[in-house]
């Protein structure tokens, strides 16, 4: 809502500064998001976002002046030489193009400017603010100008120069004349009533205990009676409130004065023609839209009988040509109003182009009324006709604006455009809006806010929104509601929100929760959460967060084909982003790729919920996932290192991330088996178990997927796992082990065996032969080729032998290592390196 | 014995004039190598008469250990040093060969033979032990002085992994409102239209659902959460009519342009407390906590009123400018305000949908944005910034 101060100012006064007003209205819940300068200069201590420059006028400089001739110019046709007064017998001439001034010109008030004057530059975009120097046109100096709006700063129009109203005082500084400041106020859905000026001036006036000027204004002469002249009815009384008619003859139909243009280019309206603009003159003022229908083309339409208004939802195939020159079907949840031919107008939304006002009208049928918020909004929504009318509906107005409305447009259509309004009008208003009256006790108040305010302020702070008050008890007062209020609905609450903001919520102490503490509430989802991510963090992963939104092409690689049904979005913002999320895996190998395009090594993880439609339930699962996918040198290059060779991550590293996220959180019946996933290389892929249960699978990307990606470069290793299965794997306490303080005795064992037997077994194997003595078997290499027989490969391990109750001798390692050795030989059909017979 | 004394004088002033390692071994292997003079002036013995052969021996041994002992005090390292003591000591040294002649001595010389050799090896050895300290100290001192690093090459930083920034800050909130009560409570993301907006206080069509613009999904009245309020039922509903301190943080979705402001995704941590003794000022303290505690001590807050249709009365929360400390910045638009949470008295009719009775119980909720706090913490100009995973980004939290 754009607040013109000066036009504010009509209906209340304040002595406040600017910045002040700004910041009080804020803090009432009226924040200002913007300041139009006209021509004023900032005001001290308004704090607003940075600002453009614009021009501030000049008081010495830019003044109201009177074109008392113009001559031509005697070297160029398009330019003229008008010769302006500005008081105390000051004159000057100038050089001027403005095409709105012809040679022979007189009488005409204009804005001038002259040198020294500090404006817009009208010959450059964007714009740029230029000192005004004297200095010669075509041979003729050329002291001054006269101005358009685009070098003052109020409008893009710079085709013409501003002509001013007749009585406008020569020699009287522009800044004093019409500067302004026009306030932004961003009005919150409870505050539809301050969608008006007078809406405003009410909250002001409470606010700063500024007085509200009388803003109730009726025609002074009336003409015949509007009986017999016109009929309403409201068919549809649920969608339609309220609804009067007025009759105005005599009208002349004319541009509107150009204070009244002025206020609605101010406001954001653009001026039509008076009838026009003083209904949305009204509406800005008062917060009542309005509609003028030509009553003589009503008359004709209704072929001799008293022409009816009815108001009623529109019919199958019904159309109107609105306005704007479009024909329109209308739908039969849209609100209409009809005439016997049909309908002339799209209720709260816009007029019928047959029966609008035109230079020819004379008479005019005012609509002032109300309909119900609900219809103009869906109304509005599925016509996409959006209007200032429509949405001050569609928020909400009190059905007693009516009356108010209609007659400030009548005095102002008296007294701007010649009419004589009609006796009387016709009020249909089947159901009229009972008062609320709201019993508001203190200690109800003191229970909500945690303050006691006295009765006596409260009943002040509440009167000085016009509400009014009658004190039950010392406890209680009945509090009834303006009738410009549509806001006060569940009662105490509603009351306690004007009377805390009015109090002054920096009045407010501060206290501490003494309300009891609530039963402890476990998530054990979310503990595990932040275990896992801890762990993985301290494994050298970085975490990273993916949209859940995607596209089922995006991730159908990642997915069995056999997969729940997607969350399908209704309305998505793009062709990317679809549905919601089934695979974390795709997402995270989408970010890995994105980042190799400038990180050599990308470790990533991300904890996530996919999003699974089942059959039969209104509600999707919404599982947590964790993804990771590692891909690029293992370690940087480093300078005191020769760089050359560089390690890739490979499987065996994510195999480590894996092995130590599961031991790190402490899971227990882990195990490995050869894996498979569509996204992932058939021999390269692992699945981790969890008491013999899948909880995903990781391993090396599939090289034809990585090629579709464009990866032929990378091997990316990518994993995913159901958070919930892993979770299984938490036991209910974890036992420590007690260290053993003798000596480790340390030996190495290296194995020859077919290439078919899994290390896993081989280690499997060394462990039931070593015993609990036998406290580390850690594989430390594998060889295959030359130098072992084909179809074979060697295993090397290091192992710890130590008892927790003495020091092992010789003998008894030698003993053990031999047992190993032989279970080796015997089960494994292994051969002993080094002791090759 | 002046032949000896010779030998002795000679060797004695070549020793001096060594000056390195390799003259030192060219010295040593001349006097005491296998065909060295130090060996065939002791073998002479056998040339003497016997009766002279005991005084030539023990002379011999004299000028030898002389030699030896100078030539330790001319060894100027370890290894020249350790070299000396293996010439000498070692399993064919020179100490052991001495030691072993004694059986060629007729028996009645042996014991004295012997007892000289043992004066000259512990003599020795104890010498060679001084010296070897002695070296080792003046090596260390000397490296000291010379082995410098060039520390202004970079160093080799361990590759660290992070939590994301948005995690990070959620943790900070969360830690933080534990520290006063609140537990955690999380709830899901899609979810009906009843619980985004009928059961807090907004009908459909109501001219509030304005303000949040929603994702629908093809499933009519199922739609992506535009906030973190239905949580607000969700609990309440799970939990009355015990009292409740909870936090709520999760994904939120809206319907809008992806800019450097705005996000279709974000989190949102919402506060919820109900109780029989819950009011506005109990409000005001705790995000005022809350806010000296995330951001300073020393910060002030402003309450403004506002409006959610959920709460009754509303309010919004700003806080001073953490650059500027509210004298006006780029970053609170000259204001001097940021504006961190809006929050509120939750209405009464919320209050009914999760079951607790608003004229015994009341309450209040919050809501705050993480990744808004941590934009204005780290001073990140582009929301964009956290969905997109870039890693020279999130390396840096």
């Amino acid at each position: 809502m754009k607040v013109p101060i000066r036009w504010l100012k009509d209906y209340v006064d304040f002595d406040l500064s600017l910045g002040a007003l700004v910041n009080r209205l804020a803090l009432a819940g009226l924040e200002v998001s913007g300041i139009n300068h006209w021509g004023l200069p900032a005001p001290e201590g308004l704090r607003l976002g940075a600002e453009d420059p614009y021009p501030v006028w000049d008081k010495d400089k830019i003044i109201i002046g009177l074109v008392t001739k113009v001559d031509k110019h005697p070297d160029a046709d398009r330019l003229k030489l008008p010769t302006v007064e500005y008081g105390s017998g000051r004159s000057i001439t100038m050089v001027t193009g403005a095409p709105n001034l012809s040679v022979g010109d007189t009488g005409q008030k204009v804005i001038l400017a002259l040198s020294g004057s500090v404006l817009f530059d009208g010959h450059a975009t964007p714009k740029v603010l230029k000192e005004l120097k004297p200095g010669k046109i075509r041979g003729i100096t050329s002291d001054g100008m006269v101005c358009s709006g685009f070098e003052l700063g109020i409008s893009e129009d710079h085709d013409g120069i501003i002509i001013l109203e007749d009585d406008a005082p020569i020699g009287m500084p522009l800044a004093d004349y019409f500067g302004d400041s026009i306030i932004e106020i961003d009005i919150l859905p409870n505050k539809a009533r301050c969608l008006s000026m007078i809406g405003v001036a009410r909250e002001v006036a409470a606010m700063t205990g500024g007085k509200l000027k009388p803003f109730e204004h009726k025609p002074h002469t009336f003409g015949p009676a509007i009986t017999g002249k016109v009929n309403v009815v409201i068919q549809d009384t649920s969608a339609c409130h309220r609804y009067t008619a007025s009759l105005i003859e005599n009208i002349k139909v004319a541009p509107s004065p150009a204070f009244l243009k002025r206020r609605l280019h101010q406001a954001g309206m653009r001026p039509i023609n008076n009838i026009v603009d003083i209904t949305n003159y009204v509406m800005l003022e008062q917060g009542q839209p309005l509609h003028a229908f030509d009553y003589d083309v009503l008359y004709s339409r209704a072929k001799g009988k008293t022409p009816e208004i009815v108001i009623r939802f529109a019919t199958k195939g019904e159309k109107i040509k609105t306005l704007d020159g479009l024909d329109r079907e209308l739908s039969t949840e849209t609100l209409v109003i009809t005439d016997t031919l049909g309908p002339i107008a799209i209720a709260g939304l816009m007029g019928g182009a047959e029966t609008e006002v035109t230079e020819s009208t004379s008479r005019v049928l005012l609509e002032s009324a109300n309909f119900d918020f609900l219809a103009i909004r869906k109304a509005m929504k599925s016509m996409a006709l959006p209007s200032e009318a429509a949405t001050r509906f569609s928020k909400g107005i009190h059905p007693d604006q009516v009356i108010g409305g209609a007659n400030r447009a009548l005095q102002l259509m008296q007294e701007f455009a010649h009419g004589l309004p009609a006796e009387g009008r016709i009020d249909c208003y089947p159901s009229p809006k009972p008062l609320q009256v709201i019993d508001f006790s203190l200690a109800e108040a003191k229970r909500i806010l945690g303050i006691a305010i006295p009765l006596e302020e409260c009943t002040k702070l509440l009167t000085s929104l016009e509400f009014k008050v009658e004190k039950v008890s010392n406890e209680m007062l009945r509090v009834t509601a303006p009738t410009h209020r549509l806001d006060i609905q569940v009662g105490v609450a509603d009351l306690l929100e004007d009377i805390a903001r009015l109090y002054g919520y920096d009045k407010f102490p501060e206290t501490s929760l003494s309300e009891q503490l609530p039963p402890v509430l476990i998530d054990p989802e979310l503990d595990f959460e932040r275990k896992i991510k801890d762990t993985l963090v301290h494994l050298g992963l970085q975490e990273t967060i993916a949209y859940s939104l995607t596209s089922p092409e995006a991730e159908s690689a990642f997915l069995e084909s056999a997969k729940p049904a997607y969350v399908t979005l209704l309305n998505p913002i793009s062709s990317e982003r679809t549905v919601m999320r089934q695979s974390l895996m795709a997402s995270i190998v989408s970010l890995t790729q994105a980042n190799l395009k400038h990180t050599e090594c990308v470790k990533f993880f991300e904890v996530g919920k996919v999003y699974q439609k089942v059959s039969g339930q209104t509600l999707p699962l919404e599982p947590y996932k964790l993804a990771i996918a590692i891909c690029g040198p293992r370690n940087k290059p480093f300078w005191v290192e020769d760089s050359s060779g560089k390690n890739n991550l490979n499987f065996y590293d994510l195999k480590g991330i894996v092995e130590g996220l599961t031991s790190g959180v402490h899971l227990e019946k882990v195990s490995f088996k050869p894996g498979n996933h569509p996204a992932l290389h058939p021999g390269k892929c692992a699945a981790l178990m969890i008491h013999d249960k899948v909880a995903g699978m990781f391993g090396v990307l599939h090289p034809k997927l990585a090629s579709t990606l464009g990866l032929d470069n990378h091997e990316i290793i990518a994993a995913e796992f159901d958070m919930q299965t892993l979770a299984s794997g938490l036991p209910v306490r974890y036992l420590s082990k007690p260290v053993s303080r003798f000596p480790a005795a340390l030996r190495d064992i290296a194995v020859v065996v077919d290439q078919a037997i899994t290390g896993q077994t081989v280690t499997a194997e060394i462990q039931a032969a070593g015993g609990n003595v036998l406290k580390v078997a850690r594989l430390f290499d594998i060889y295959q080729g030359d130098r072992v027989p084909a179809g074979t490969k060697s295993l090397a391990f290091a192992l710890s032998y130590q008892a927790d109750d003495r020091t092992l001798n010789d003998k008894e390692v030698d003993k053990l290592h031999k047992k190993i050795e032989d279970r080796l030989k015997h089960v494994l059909k292994a051969q002993i390196r080094g002791k090759e017979v | 014995m002046s032949d000896l004394d010779s030998l002795k004088n000679r060797a004695l002033d070549q020793l001096g004039a060594c000056s390195d390692e390799s003259t030192l071994r060219a010295w040593n292997s001349h006097y005491f190598g296998k065909n060295g003079e130090m060996l065939a002036a002791l073998k002479k013995v056998s040339e003497l008469p016997p009766e002279s052969r005991k005084e030539y021996g023990q002379q011999a041994n004299i000028v030898k250990e002389q030699l030896s002992l100078d030539q330790l005090g001319a060894c100027s390292d370890e290894s020249t040093l350790r070299a000396w003591n293996s010439h000498f000591f070692g399993k064919n040294g020179e100490m052991l060969a001495a030691l072993k002649k004694v059986s060629e001595l007729p028996p009645e010389s042996r014991k004295e033979y012997g007892q000289q050799a043992n004066i000259v090896k512990e003599q020795l050895s104890a010498s060679y032990e001084t010296a070897l300290k002695n070296c080792l100290e003046q090596a260390m001192l000397k490296s000291l002085e010379t082995e410098k690093l060039d520390i202004s090459l970079p160093g080799m930083i361990p590759a660290a992994g992070k939590l994301h920034l948005a995690t990070q800050t959620l943790r900070d909130i969360q830690a933080t409102f534990a520290e006063m009560g609140f537990q955690v409570f999380r709830s899901r993301e899609i979810e009906e239209d009843e619980f985004n907006f009928g059961l807090l206080n907004m009908p459909p069509h109501h001219p509030a659902r304005d303000m949040w613009d929603t994702f629908h999904t093809t499933d009519p009245g199922l739609i992506l959460r535009t906030h973190t309020s239905p949580g607000q039922i969700h609990v309440m509903r799970k939990f009355h009519p015990a009292p409740i301190r909870v936090i709520l943080p999760g994904m939120c979705y809206r319907y809008e342009a992806i800019t450097t402001r705005s996000e279709i995704m974000f989190h949102q941590v919402e506060g919820l407390v109900v109780g029989t003794n819950v009011s506005m000022t109990d409000l005001i303290g705790t995000i005022t906590a809350f806010t000296r505690k995330m951001f300073g001590d020393s910060r002030q807050v402003r309450i403004r009123s506002s409006y959610f249709p959920f709460t009754e009365p509303s309010i919004e929360v700003d806080m001073d400018c953490i650059v500027c400390g509210g004298k006006g910045c780029p970053l609170c638009k000259k204001t001097g305000w940021l504006e961190i949470m809006g929050a509120g008295m939750v209405h009464p009719e919320v209050m009914k949908n999760g079951g607790y009775d608003p004229s015994k119980y009341s309450g209040f909720a919050f809501g705050m944005g993480p990744e808004r706090i941590a934009m204005l913490r780290h001073a990140i100009e582009d929301i964009r910034e956290f969905w997109g995973n870039d890693m020279r980004f999130l390396s840096q939290f």
